[in-house]
């Protein structure tokens, strides 16, 4: 976004692209500030094109009886809006932080490898062009979920291969990019600049990019698996060839429990950076925050069948897997505990980053009880795969994940663009998303109890009322992110100017020793950290 | 325009209060009828006192700073970060009430998985987009039957006023005798499905190929009612599950009624039927297991769905009909149909020759059972 | 800054990606090693051939109900079991037939996946000799009987009195290849 001032701003003479100009400028950078701001660009259209699917299908079921589509398309919006978010929109965003702030928070020049961060960028639109192109396939998207289950899968048309190359695209993206994190993090940080100095965002995504380089490949083994299943004979998943079913789901869940924290962790990194700065004081229990945040890392490999508890596992495998997922609650604990001391005893103020970054914790851990509601076995057969289940994990994956990206980029947008947001509509923003985002999930908790199964079209009537104000919370939430795009656009062209350092308790590198807005390059010569 | 808009959104929302009068409105567990049920309940009341106990705990240190500790209100901050005691406490006693939790719950999870001593065994199998149902042993053993939809294609498009079981009720519910265990056993034949009745606790997917089990024991007579939870494809919405338990003694009538049913079958099979009588009975037949797909116009869903109207399968020799509706198509939506009976058989594929524009004379049960062998 | 920074970047996102690499194998060494799992549990007890146990001493205190079910997976057979369950003693040696009819007119290649409920029970229901150990061919419109000789391991434990066995027939090497 910075860039974009750049661009009408030609009075940095010390600025300089590269040799191209315009949009060649943008395919060839080798720049982590531009790469950063192409990623967060992408995954705000990203974000888009899921918002939109999600409005679809609240849409549908506003009323029940199919009034708009016929169930197969409603199958394809849930899988397509499920792909989109995960792996288009939550992701990206989180790298494009990584891409901006790593070098600056660290003190390094650029990322360790900088034209393999241009492609780690460049495969993303092509694999989302795949998602989005499989619409126009005969037999459509596939409609199998975002889990993407086998032998469902076997059925569904050219769409279901779009889809697997786009998830090979965008696992490769992730790894490639997940490498140059881990080496530029290790190797190149300011001399000084310990590893137990590193500003905890730092240490979130050291940690989730080894999450990333191991389980990114188990995602790409699975729908391999599914490939070849489904054009070249093998039987993988198909029990008449030897095959199970099963297997899928357990291959599945090991990438895909880990992926939830690879969701979330980024995101703890965020709001461990925001909270300390508007509570002008240095977060509590920093160690304890790295060992907490390390331990759920390793944890969470050794919980995926808690998505599986239904599948008919021995008892002694449901207890296991039960005991370990309750572990998880006690370095998530640890965390929130941690950031609400930090609150303590500050001296708070309440900006926009900082509004998101409470509704973060507020409404995170709400997402995280439920989380251990859901881990308790014979709670789970009754909510499993209802909308309790969805309504979980969008407190982990909105109210966490998205909430700590809105608070990260007003937190970083004035250091990015040079230029501050309007606060008055900043605000706005947080409280219409707040308030429409907890309409269209709090009442879907009602829902799965009361046994409204997920991923159905059409339900019974009994449901209606709750459905009705999930819908329009989906629209007004909808509504609520054009204003926030609105903000992003205005801030850009016409923010006022914002000082070096627009947060008094911000301590990180990128605020103690860069001009607003950070030069092209920055750190050539690295500083000293005391 | 987003005038007219809103105001329907609030016509929407008034007509559904309005009809919330006669729906109460769901938000909690549907009443347990069984033990199982019970027991999920209770703990899950258990863990949410836990819960919102520790929960206002916490969020009210976070409410309190943000009241007290304003910088507006001129307050200083402190500077510490950090405090081993306070850190150890708060690691080791979430764990301990882990514990506590964990160990009634335990409990539960072992009786849940107990399916021995069962008596009844009913094995349960989906299919894309029904249930089928065989007594297995027990009273009633050897009933086998399928279970489909039974609200009509009108009330989902809307044409017709949706009844009260919208969506909840089927042709053939699988009935019970009151306070006996049944082992449920589950399989599916085309992908995954998954069987669930709220009321009763029980849930259990169906996995193509194996075999898996659980139990419940309907504690009252009544209806309980459930839907299918794992995504299958198209009609997933459409798959209800209806359990109906009864006392021992109209359970043992109802046996009586079903092996009638299943001799009288067997008469039809030698029976000669009019076109008209087959006709009009394979209609209601269409209604139940074909229309989803094939749609009521007879014109399908290409390429997933083909028509039936000017079909050369529907409209060519009749063996290869049969043996296709018999039989399905691999790896299609198309799956066999060979549980419906031979009468059933005959009135569909009769009614499919001779609608929409298709001429293709008629199929007595004879030619079908035929076709069985 | 690292003096041979280089080298070091080289060498650490060269190790990075073998372990990449590595995850994606262990994907896949995920299939054999589940099978095995499963194997040892008795999840799904799939297709392989049970050692002969070791003690056959029959346990005629003990009767345990066998139920037989047969079920097939978009296969023009038909196939059932001659008798619908048995009794047996653990330790016993004990056997029943399968039918099987092929309806169609080509020949058919199909292979029986037995499954057991409890699951547990799979463990201890031991087949000496069982069709579902082999593909069969029929011809068309042939008939087979087929064995399935068993010993229910007398270790079965004690609050087993009833074992569900279920065959279910896939098409071999189907997937619309065929029809």
């Amino acid at each position: 976004m910075s860039a974009v001032v750049h661009d009408h701003d030609h009075a940095h003479g010390h600025d300089h692209h590269g040799g191209y100009g315009g949009i060649m400028r943008w395919i060839t950078t080798t720049n982590h500030k531009d790469i950063g701001t192409l990623y967060l660009w992408f995954s705000f259209i990203m974000f888009s094109v899921g918002g939109l699917m999600a409005v679809g299908i609240r849409l549908e079921l506003f009323s029940p009886g199919l009034q708009y589509m016929d169930p197969d398309f409603f199958n394809q919006l849930t899988t397509m809006h499920g792909l989109i978010m995960v792996f288009g929109a939550i992701m990206p965003v989180f790298v494009g932080f990584a891409n901006w702030q790593i070098p600056m928070m660290i003190g390094a020049p650029d990322m360790a490898f900088a034209r393999l961060n241009n492609w780690s960028f460049w495969l993303l639109p092509f694999a989302a062009t795949l998602l989005v192109l499989s619409f126009f396939m005969p037999g459509g998207a596939p409609g199998v979920g975002w889990t993407m289950y086998a032998p469902l899968t076997v059925q569904m048309g050219v769409g279901m291969d779009l889809t697997i190359f786009a998830v090979h695209l965008l696992g490769m993206s992730s790894i490639l990019g997940s490498i140059n994190i881990i080496t530029t993090i290790l190797n190149m940080r300011a001399p000084g600049m310990t590893l137990m100095k590193m500003p905890l965002f730092v240490w979130t995504w050291l940690i989730t990019a080894y999450l990333l380089v191991a389980a990114m490949p188990v995602l790409a083994g699975a729908v391999t698996m599914t490939l070849t299943d489904r054009h070249f004979g093998t039987t993988f998943f198909n029990a008449a060839g030897g095959g199970d079913p099963v297997l899928y789901q357990h291959i599945f869940w090991f990438f895909g429990h880990p992926e939830v924290y690879i969701i979330a962790l980024p995101g703890f990194g965020v709001i461990s950076q925001v909270i300390p700065a508007f509570s002008r004081k240095p977060l509590f229990g920093y160690a304890s925050m790295v060992y907490a945040t390390a331990a759920i890392a390793i944890i969470s490999f050794i919980v995926w069948a808690h998505h599986m508890y239904t599948v008919g596992m021995p008892v002694t495998g449901q207890l296991f897997f039960m005991y370990a997922t309750m572990l998880v609650a006690v370095p998530t604990g640890v965390k929130v505990f941690n950031w609400v001391a930090t609150m303590w005893k500050g001296s708070l103020t309440f900006e926009t980053p900082m509004l998101f970054a409470l509704g973060f914790l507020f409404m995170f851990t709400l997402g995280g009880f439920t989380g251990l509601v859901l881990s308790l076995v014979p709670i789970d057969i009754q909510m499993h795969d209802t909308y309790y289940v969805v309504a979980h994990f969008h407190y982990v994956m909105v109210a966490g994940a998205l909430f700590a990206a809105f608070a990260g980029i007003y937190f970083w947008l004035p250091k990015w663009t040079g230029r501050m947001y309007n606060e008055t509509l900043g605000k706005w923003h947080f409280w219409l998303t707040l308030i429409f985002f907890n309409m269209i999930f709090f009442v879907q908790h009602f829902l799965g109890m009361a046994g409204m199964p997920r991923r159905i079209a059409d339900y019974p009537l009994m449901f209606e009322t709750w459905n009705k104000i999930s819908s329009i919370g989906a629209f007004g939430m909808g509504l609520a992110q054009i204003l926030f795009l609105y903000i992003v656009v205005k801030t850009i062209r016409s923010g006022e100017p914002a000082p070096q350092r627009p947060w008094e308790g911000a301590d990180s590198l990128e605020w103690t020793h860069l001009p607003t807005p950070p030069p092209y390059h920055t750190f050539e010569t690295q500083p000293i950290v005391k | 325009m987003k005038g007219s808009k809103l105001v329907s959104i609030l016509a929407g929302l008034a007509a559904s209060a309005a009809s919330g009068a006669a729906h109460a409105i769901a938000w909690y567990f549907q009443t347990p009828a069984s033990k199982m049920a019970q027991d999920i309940d209770t703990l899950h009341q258990v863990i949410m006192w836990i819960i919102l106990v520790i929960f206002v705990g916490v969020f009210s240190f976070m409410f309190y700073a943000c009241y007290a500790h304003r910088k507006s209100i001129g307050h200083k901050a402190a500077q510490f970060h950090e405090n081993t005691t306070v850190e150890l406490l708060w690691t080791v006693i979430p764990a301990l009430i882990l514990i506590v939790i964990a160990w009634p719950v335990t409990k539960v999870v072992i009786a849940q998985k107990d399916t021995s001593a069962p008596d009844l065994t009913v094995k349960v199998t989906g299919y894309q987009w029904k249930w089928g149902y065989d007594y297995l042993r027990g009273e009633g053993e050897g009933i086998s039957f399928t279970s489909v939809l039974a609200t009509p294609r009108d009330q989902i498009e809307g044409n017709a006023p949706k009844g009260e079981h919208y969506l909840l009720e089927v042709d053939n519910e699988l009935v019970v005798p009151v306070g006996k265990k049944v082992r449920v056993i589950t399989t599916a034949a085309d992908v995954v499905h998954a069987w669930w009745i709220p009321a009763l606790g029980a849930k259990q997917d169906a996995i193509p190929g194996f075999l898996r089990d659980t139990w419940f024991r309907a504690e009252q007579a009544g209806t309980y009612r459930g839907q299918c939870t794992e995504l299958c494809g198209k009609e997933h919405a459409y798959m209800p599950i209806v359990v109906r338990a009864v006392p021992e003694a109209e359970y043992t009538k109802w046996v009586g009624e079903r092996k009638a049913l299943a001799s009288k079958a067997a008469d039809d099979d030698t029976r000669s039927f009019a076109l008209a009588e087959l006709v009009s009975r394979g209609e209601k037949v269409y209604a139940a297991n074909c229309v989803a797909c094939h749609q009521p116009t007879g014109r399908g869903a290409p390429p997933a769905f083909p028509p039936l109207a000017g079909s050369k399968i529907v409209n060519g020799p009749e063996e290869a009909q049969i043996d296709l509706v018999l039989n399905g198509k691999p790896n299609t939506a198309m799956q066999p149909f060979k549980q419906l009976s031979n009468a059933e058989l005959a009135a569909v594929i009769t009614f499919t020759r001779n609608s929409w524009g298709n001429k293709a004379g008629e199929v007595q049960p004879a030619e079908v059972k035929a076709r069985r062998k | 800054m690292v003096a041979n920074l280089k080298t070091e970047n080289r060498r650490l996102s060269r190790r990075l990606t073998i372990v990449a690499i590595g995850m994606f194998g262990f994907a896949f060494a995920l299939v054999p090693f589940y099978n095995q799992i499963c194997a040892a549990l008795g999840v799904n007890s799939l297709v392989e051939r049970s050692e002969m146990p070791l003690n056959s001493q029959i346990d005629t205190a003990r009767t345990v109900t066998i139920e037989l079910d047969s079920n097939v997976h978009n296969l023009p057979w038909r196939f059932r079991p001659l008798v619908s369950e048995l009794k047996v003693h653990p330790g016993e040696l004990a056997m029943v037939e399968y039918e099987i009819v092929n309806v169609r007119e080509a020949p058919v290649t199909g292979q029986a996946v037995p499954s057991y409920g409890p699951q547990l029970a799979g463990e201890y229901f031991q087949k000496i000799e069982c069709f579902c150990f082999t593909q069969q061919t029929l011809a068309p419109g042939e008939t087979r009987r087929m064995p399935v000789v068993f010993v229910v391991d007398p270790k079965l434990p004690k609050d087993v009195n009833t074992i569900a066995v279920s065959y279910t027939f896939f098409e071999v090497a189907g997937r619309g290849g065929k029809t």
